[in-house]
């Protein structure tokens, strides 16, 4: 570079002594890259500067290159000088830069800071809505592991309480996945632990000694434990159990800021796994509870088969108002007696009704001989209880006759079984009688049918026929359709019987509402079926 | 009988003829006896379950479909194969514990759960942990199910392509719930595109749905929306359409009466085909709608006037039942296009067959 091209970039100006006392760094360079002049606070921030000097002698690389280069590169240089973050802002002269120094460590750090945050408050959002999605407490341990182990330490332990000596531990390596055992372990080998599973008293995170570690805390393959820290899970009001999250020495230690991020994401684990655990006890009592009113699988019961469907009116449901049982035969001759039936109402109470009744009807089993009798004792025991619970119902006896079916069907106050011949004929069996549960007294009549070999009793609930649907959505399955249905079902095994009936009204009611359906058959096994 | 067993040289179509003509007269016994005899001879289980039941099982599925086969009959028949496998000598459990848990079930409104048991079936076999929840499971019944017993992953099976949207539903619950799912069946599309737009896996039979779940699926995305998959659902279409598909199909049918006079002569019977015809094709109408392809209206439209000819009723009888539906649907540029490609299409194929009577 020629002088002339030189002051052409750098003409020459004036220097001032006005700016000496100006709060702002000021260092004035020649194009030489002579330091011609520094200010007051200027030489604060560099203490070796002075007129006279050599630039890159006495300020950074990155500001005596920028001097250099000055005017070709885009934006203001910056970097640190000393401990501070400044950027540098030129001011041409005619053979010389002034430049001012702001400091901008403050924003700097603040940016940092802000950055760090955003990550923070972006890793405990995705946390949040990770650990909301499950209710099953395996998965909640695996995610809390899978988490910690990404976002927090090398590797993450979850531990959570248990009642015995074997505790459920998940590990997780830092880009692995979750591996879950069960432990015997002693938690107060572990100091911290042993409060964190009880859930009381409450303790702080605390760092621990790796040396005192036992070796079931280091996962296989982790190298050497640089810094270990126990947090408690913190519960709602019960125990969640324990996280531990463990550095190898190579990584830093937890910092203050660092424990306490951890203490937030540790909240949130151990809310999502106290409700997970809430759920998993309530799911499990709701489950014994319901066993008793789930319909019953039905299957062949001496030399009778049985098959029967159930759907609930509401799709969260398993069970509703409607019911159906078979009581097997002592032995290969006896009679079995199945049971279907409607109760008044809807939903789980109604479904507690059929419990009663199904109970009820067990207890009288040893009156099935006589069908009017064993629903006169029902009605009684019905009506006696508050008087505001009824059901129609079908008792039908079963036995097996040679290759043939005997049957004794009563209705009280339910649609009439239809029986589905050989050669596809539908016919109404002649039985009729009151509803149970509402008059002092009910009278009903017997039928009396046998079924041969490929034939089929089958007893259903109005859900079926009173389903509305159809291609223009609004009329009634009804019994002409379900007749037709049926004579098409001649010689079919039980299941396929309920199968096509549930199918062709449940497609029949589309995406619409519908109420309680059951279907029990009852099927004279054909011969050819019955050999093997 | 040891795994080595396994041959492709046994000849397994003799099997498969022998237990079609056990199941289609409905001999259990018979059906019994071969599939005893099959194992017997040394055929493994796997290869008896896939090669035989499901050869027969998708042969029920075909001749049904060519009208060779009663509705009944095929119920039947899969009843029977359904008594078959349940008779199966009961396999033993894996020592070193299960090689993975699948939650096995099948889409709302889908009744043939023969495929599933037969996945279900495999996967026990290959060491896994299963849960066999059948047909027509409710997506809330499943939900339940996945948080209390947090399988690896769900294989959902559905055949039927206007349950899709409910497909969708089920496998976005599903991954909502962090388990990732695994769709088969050909309401998923033959290339499995349907599976891929919801976000789920596919295999395109139960040996390659085993194959793939013995390596873990991909945990789902946690923030994910189901919206996110068909941002076309945003125009409403889908929902106007599905939500008044029993009023639109009644307009449609009282407007056809007027337009075709032969209508007149129908008998009931006729007048209730044609009444569920044209339910199915405002379904498929909404369905494609839903997913955002026109391809799966065109080719329901073009299988359906396959279905009329062989009932002998001509297939130009579809043109002003496409024709009513556009003017019902003008404000609805998504539905108007499917309806006048899917007219042009079978415009086309009329014209190109020469007459239809």
């Amino acid at each position: 570079m020629t002088d002339l091209e030189r002051s052409n970039i750098f003409p020459s100006v004036a220097i001032e002594t006005g700016w000496e006392l100006a709060p702002c760094p000021v260092l004035v360079a020649d194009v030489a890259g002579v330091v011609r002049a520094v200010n007051e606070a200027g030489r604060t921030l560099l203490p070796t500067a002075y007129a006279g000097a050599r630039l890159d002698e006495v300020v950074p690389d990155w500001l005596s290159a920028a001097h250099l280069g000055v005017g070709s590169s885009d934006g203001d240089p910056a970097g640190w000088i000393g401990g501070r973050s400044v950027t540098a802002h030129p001011v041409r002269g005619l053979d010389s830069v002034a430049w001012w120094l702001v400091d901008d460590t403050d924003v700097r750090l603040a940016r940092e800071d802000l950055r760090i945050e955003r990550e923070r408050t972006a890793f405990l959002s995705r946390a949040s809505s990770t650990l909301l999605s499950s209710l099953n407490l395996q998965r909640s341990m695996d995610v809390t592991a899978e988490l910690a182990a990404e976002n927090l330490a090398e590797a993450a332990l979850v531990i959570a309480p248990s009642a015995g000596p074997r505790y459920p531990v998940v590990t997780c390596l830092r880009g692995g996945r979750a591996v879950s055992r069960q432990l015997t372990i002693d938690p107060d080998s572990v100091p911290g632990l042993g409060e964190a599973l009880q859930g009381f008293p409450p303790v702080p995170s605390r760092w621990i000694d790796p040396a005192s570690c036992p070796s079931w805390v280091v996962p296989e393959g982790f190298g050497e434990v640089g810094s270990v820290v126990v947090t408690p899970l913190p519960g709602h009001g019960v125990p969640a159990g324990a996280l531990i999250l463990l550095r190898t020495t190579a990584q830093n230690a937890f910092g203050t800021q660092e424990e306490i991020f951890a203490r937030l994401f540790a909240a949130r684990a151990g809310a999502a796994m106290s409700a997970a655990r809430m759920y998993a006890e309530q799911a499990s009592i709701t489950d014994t509870l319901m066993r008793e009113l789930l319909p019953p699988r039905l299957h062949r019961v001496a030399g009778v088969d049985f098959a029967g469907g159930y759907r609930a009116s509401a799709t969260t449901e398993r069970v509703g108002g409607d019911f159906y049982d078979v009581h097997p035969a002592a032995d290969d001759t006896g009679e079995s007696l199945a049971v279907l039936g409607d109760v008044c109402g809807k939903g789980l109470d109604a479904a507690v009704l059929t419990g009663k009744i199904r109970n009820t009807l067990h207890a009288l089993l040893p009156l099935a001989d006589d069908h009017a009798q064993m629903l006169r004792l029902l009605n009684r025991a019905l009506v006696a209880s508050d008087g505001s619970r009824f059901a129609t119902l079908v008792l039908a006896s079963a036995a097996r006759e040679g290759e043939n079916v005997r049957l004794r069907l009563t209705c009280a106050g339910h649609l009439p079984p239809l029986v589905v011949r050989a050669d596809g004929r539908v016919e109404e069996a002649p039985t009729r009688g009151v509803l149970v549960g509402v008059l002092p007294e009910v009278a009903s009549t017997t039928a009396h049918v046998t079924l041969a070999p490929g034939e089929t009793c089958l007893l259903y609930t109005d859900g079926i026929t009173e389903a509305r649907g159809g291609p223009f959505g609004d009329v009634m399955f009804g019994e002409e359709r379900l007749r037709s249905a049926l004579a098409e079902c001649a010689g079919l095994p039980a299941e396929a019987v309920v199968e096509r009936v549930q199918m062709l009204a449940a497609e029949w009611v589309g995406g619409g509402r519908h109420d309680d359906m059951a279907v029990l058959a009852i099927t004279a096994p054909r011969a050819l079926g019955y050999v093997g | 009988m040891s795994a080595d067993s396994l041959t492709g040289v046994r000849p397994v179509p003799r099997y498969v003829d022998l237990l079609w003509d056990a199941v289609v007269v409905g001999d259990e016994a018979g059906a019994r006896g071969v599939v005893a005899g099959a194992l017997a001879d040394g055929l493994d289980r796997e290869s008896l379950l896939l090669d035989v039941i499901g050869a027969v099982q998708r042969r029920i599925g075909q001749e049904w479909a060519a009208g060779r086969l009663r509705v009944a009959q095929e119920h039947a028949a899969t009843a029977i194969n359904d008594r078959v496998i349940a008779a199966l000598p009961i396999h033993p459990r894996p020592v070193d514990g299960p090689v993975g848990h699948v939650t096995v079930a099948c889409v709302d409104g889908e009744w043939h759960a023969l495929p599933a048991r037969l996945l279900a079936e495999v996967l026990l076999l290959r060491g896994f942990q299963v849960d066999f929840l059948g047909a027509h499971v409710p997506g809330p019944h499943l939900i339940a199910d996945l948080h209390r017993t947090a399988p690896d992953a769900v294989a959902l099976s559905g055949s039927i392509a206007t349950r899709l949207p409910t497909a969708h539903a089920t496998i976005s619950a599903c991954q909502a719930a962090g388990i990732p799912v695994i769709a088969g069946g050909a309401a998923f599309g033959y290339d499995g595109r349907y599976a891929r737009l919801f976000g789920a896996e596919w295999a395109p039979d139960a040996r390659a749905a085993a194959d793939r779940l013995a390596r873990p699926l991909p945990r789902p995305r946690p923030a994910h929306k189901p919206i996110d998959d068909l941002p076309h659902l945003a125009d409403q279409e889908y929902t106007m359409v599905s939500r008044t598909a029993s009023r639109l199909a009644r307009t449609v049918y009282k407007r056809l009466e007027s337009r075709v006079p032969a209508m007149r002569d129908f008998s009931d019977l006729q007048r209730q085909h044609t009444a569920e015809d044209l339910r199915h094709i405002v379904d498929f109408l909404a369905t494609a709608l839903y997913t955002g392809d026109d391809e799966l209206f065109v080719g329901f439209v073009t299988w359906t006037a396959g279905i009329l000819e062989s009932r002998r009723v001509p297939a130009n009888t579809l043109l002003p039942t496409l024709g009513l539906l556009g003017d019902e649907l003008r404000e609805f540029p998504r539905a108007v296009r499917m309806l006048t490609r899917a007219g042009e299409h079978l415009s086309s194929t009329i014209s190109t067959t020469g007459k239809t009577e």
